[in-house]
């Protein structure tokens, strides 16, 4: 057993509402740059839907993730080593712009300097790739909201495939029509397909936290990467010719902040903590037969962090303490693993994701609530899950590789959930017989509801910060990052020696904690010292903080700071 | 004159080749990139781009054959001169042909296709007139070899030996000096690719990645292995200019 950190994400579908705040905010943060105009690492699609880029699940096309081969063991579905370094000459699967879209601007100085005339100047969209007049046709979210279903709405590969497969038809006619979103990360897989398909070698898991990012020095724009991630979350800079993709806010998360999709969610619906897992299980987890059999595959790789037994192989590779406690608190693994809602997304890719999803009850409660029926009643609702049989089985062919039992069960746990928490709110004794019904007692029950309803941000986001001793060559690491949040704890990097002893506080770590000070205390800003300075980033410009100007006796620390230390700081 | 281009130059050549590759490669990893505009236009490269590059292995190989092997080693395995010649001859247009075709189209579509020539930089242009220019006089090589043939001298008796004399650093300078205009001009377009090589986007062929065959599938790394990040080089500014910024 090799026991090796995770960082997961899961989220829950019902609560997403579509509003495309993470999909911005993540652009604002990682691609408002040039050569990525068309590149959103966080996007946003609404099912049924072709997604984005286009038909991206249509694998029979695109040829992402693994296969099995004919010994039954993994290999990549676009072709083995050789055969990849024969295509390399022009990547025969790589999906075009025109796959994702034409990204353009619109001309706005026209607004403004037009000519008076009789007629209201337009500013008219321009492309951003040839700067020329373009006419818009697509768009990463172009069907958001069954825009264009009626007619589009057979494109999406997973109505394909259940139409193909079930008697009855889905139908697509609006009103008929079920309708969830999905927000879509790099799912930061245990067996990432892009990795394996990289020839230079220049994607690589990280060993501390499994976040897989590319190193840019490395990466020398072969595109094989494009063609190997099935969930298309690789993406070419067409300006440095070099592939990009969702970083897991890595930085954010190395100091214990949540990732800027989990931090801007509306729904607060995202939540972030650790997986222990057994590296040595995972390609033998991702080899098995039956692709329905690859979900409980991959839950097995997953470590029971409360295990002394894992919790000594965790210490034996040399993760800390605090990494096992957070391991222990994390809502990820209760999520997956205790109460058993969360499901990967297109777990027959092989690639073993690591964002998993809480199937949304919702198109099953809006179809009965349009019928006129009361959708919160647990016998109305069990009925109706196993009655429609349509959206069941679509949720199916997205997590569970079509086991529409597994997707069964995980609807009826919530429905429960929500049937057995009316009963409280209104005042009636908790019928027990509903968690009964679904394998698990009351008490499991109410915490569950805590942790998915309540969802308080603490408990959302479990994130140890990254260990500085390990990163002792890390020039961006060089701080002491003992910082536990909250005001009191103001003192991050102040040394016994005065300012400028010790490193240097790199300027990343420094505003990133002094970020989460700001968002997590209730003083003024600013109102902390950062080694004896101030840093104006984050400073709102009240009062002046202690540190915007020089000590007198640099040798001293300030006042403050040894007030605060004496009172029991890090 | 003849000592300064068949004795100085080509050791000018090959410093700056060399060093040009390990200064870029120790500086600027960040654009040592294919720079791939097939996000772009997929359609003509996926026909040109291939029969380029294969025909520039084959071409490649060519050159391996007729530079480094000597002229006594194939004839002492028994092949007739005419035999070698109508094989390269053969083999050699085929590649040549093929290399030339296929940079006809990959220029054509960089021509054509709004935006890749608008990803195009002068860089890559200067570095398309030597590459073409290059194949060109190689082309009229081999067919200047049939010809030069019936006065018996062919280039395995005067390009080959001086080429291989370079290596033991005394060039052969004679020799080169007797061989037709074709292969001087060949030779020395030749040594200007080379020269211009490493700062040009054709650097992504020196990190050609066949060590993709032995490594494993999955990589991990430790965050602080790799992270020490090396200054930039200042050598040029993130990928290719932008418009907006060319244009003010
Ligand atoms: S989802 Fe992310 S980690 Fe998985 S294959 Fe795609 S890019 Fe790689
Ligand atoms: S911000 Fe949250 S609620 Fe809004 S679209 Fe994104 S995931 Fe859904």
């Amino acid at each position: 057993m090799r026991v090796m950190a995770q960082m997961g994400m899961v989220m829950n579908l019902d609560k997403c509402i579509g509003c495309h705040t993470c999909s911005v905010t993540c652009k604002q943060a990682w691609t408002n740059r040039a050569g990525v105009e068309y590149v959103w690492f966080n996007n946003v699609e609404t099912r049924p839907g072709q997604g984005y880029p286009r038909r991206y699940e249509d694998q029979e096309k695109w040829k992402g993730g693994w296969e099995l081969n004919k010994r039954g063991r993994l290999k990549l579905k676009a072709g083995g080593r050789v055969k990849k370094l024969f295509g390399l000459f022009a990547s025969p699967l790589q999906p075009e712009l025109k796959d994702y879209y034409e990204p353009w601007t619109y001309d706005y100085k026209t607004l403004v300097d037009a000519p008076l005339g009789d007629d209201f100047p337009v500013a008219r969209p321009k492309s951003l790739i040839t700067g020329k007049d373009t006419k818009i046709t697509w768009s990463a979210n172009w069907d958001d909201d069954l825009g264009g279903t009626t007619e589009m709405g057979h494109l999406d590969p997973i109505v394909e495939k259940v139409r193909r497969e079930s008697e009855d038809k889905i139908k697509l006619e609006f009103e008929q029509t079920f309708m969830f979103y999905l927000p879509r990360i790099c799912e930061h897989c245990l067996n990432p397909s892009c990795m394996a398909s990289c020839p230079s070698g220049a994607i690589y898991k990280r060993v501390e936290d499994g976040i897989v990012l590319v190193d840019q020095d490395k990466c020398r724009g072969w595109r094989q990467c494009m063609t190997g991630c099935p969930y298309k979350k690789i993406y070419f800079n067409h300006k440095t010719g070099k592939a990009e993709k969702c970083t897991f806010c890595y930085p954010r998360i190395e100091v214990g902040l949540p990732t800027v999709c989990s931090e801007t969610c509306v729904g607060r619906l995202r939540y972030l903590g650790l997986f222990l897992y057994d590296a040595d299980a995972v390609t033998a987890a991702a080899s098995v037969t039956d692709p329905q059999d690859l979900y409980q595959a991959q839950m097995d790789v997953l470590l029971d962090p409360h295990d002394p037994a894992v919790i000594a192989a965790a210490r034996e590779q040399g993760i800390q303490e605090d990494w096992i406690d957070a391991a222990q608190k994390s809502p990820v693994y209760a999520l997956t693993k205790v109460y058993n809602v969360a499901l990967p997304l297109h777990p027959e890719y092989r690639t073993m994701p690591m964002v998993w999803y809480i199937p949304p009850l919702s198109p099953v409660v809006d179809l009965l609530r349009d019928q006129g029926h009361d959708a919160e009643d647990p016998d109305v609702l069990f009925g109706a899950i196993d009655a429609l049989r349509i959206p069941v089985e679509y949720l199916a062919e997205l997590f569970t590789a079509g086991d529409v039992d597994r997707v069964t069960l995980v609807l009826r746990k919530l429905a429960a959930m929500r049937a057995y928490m009316r009963g409280i709110s209104l005042g009636n004794e908790p019928d027990e017989s509903i968690p009964a019904s679904v394998g698990m007692d009351g008490a499991t029950m109410y915490e569950m509801y805590r942790l998915m309803a309540i969802a308080k941000y603490s408990e959302r986001y479990v994130i140890p910060k990254a260990h500085a001793e390990q990163a002792h060559d890390l020039e961006e690491m060089g701080c002491s990052l003992d910082f536990d949040g909250g005001p009191g704890m103001g003192a991050m990097g102040s040394s016994p020696f005065g300012e400028a002893s010790g490193r240097p506080t790199p300027v990343a770590v420094e505003t990133f904690h002094a970020l989460q000070d700001r968002q997590t205390s209730d003083s003024v800003a600013g109102a902390d010292t950062l080694s004896g300075r101030v840093n104006l980033l984050n400073w709102d410009g009240n009062g002046a903080p202690p540190g915007l100007f020089p000590q007198r006796h640099p040798t001293e620390p300030p006042a403050d700071v040894a007030a605060l230390e004496g009172g029991g700081g890090a | 004159m003849n000592i300064l281009l068949w004795g100085v130059l080509p050791y000018v050549m090959f410093v700056v080749l060399v060093g040009g590759l390990i200064w870029r490669y120790r500086y600027d990893q960040f654009g040592w990139t294919t720079r791939s505009s097939q996000l772009y236009e997929s359609r003509l490269l996926r026909i040109g781009s291939p029969i380029f590059h294969f025909g520039l292995l084959a071409v490649i190989a060519g050159h391996f054959f007729g530079l480094v092997i000597p002229k006594s080693w194939t004839e002492a395995v028994g092949m007739s001169e005419g035999l070698y010649h109508f094989n390269a001859l053969l083999v050699g247009s085929i590649a040549g042909v093929g290399t030339l075709g296929g940079i006809i189209i990959l220029i054509y579509r960089r021509r054509k296709t709004g935006p890749v020539f608008m990803a195009t930089t002068n860089n890559d242009k200067l570095m398309y007139v030597v590459l073409v220019a290059a194949i060109i006089f190689g082309l009229w090589t081999t067919v200047a070899s049939v010809f030069s043939n019936t006065h018996g001298i062919t280039y395995r008796d005067t390009v080959s030996p001086w080429f291989r004399s370079l290596f033991i650093l005394q060039p052969d300078i004679a020799a080169m000096a007797a061989a037709p205009l074709a292969f001087h001009m060949h030779t020395l377009v030749g040594m200007a690719l080379f020269t211009i090589w490493p700062f040009t986007r054709l650097v992504h062929a020196f990190t050609a990645p066949l060590h993709y065959l032995f490594r494993p599938y999955i990589v991990y790394r430790s965050r602080d292995k790799g992270a020490s990040v090396p200054a930039r080089s200042g050598w040029s500014e993130v990928g290719t200019r932008d418009r907006d910024t060319r244009k003010r």
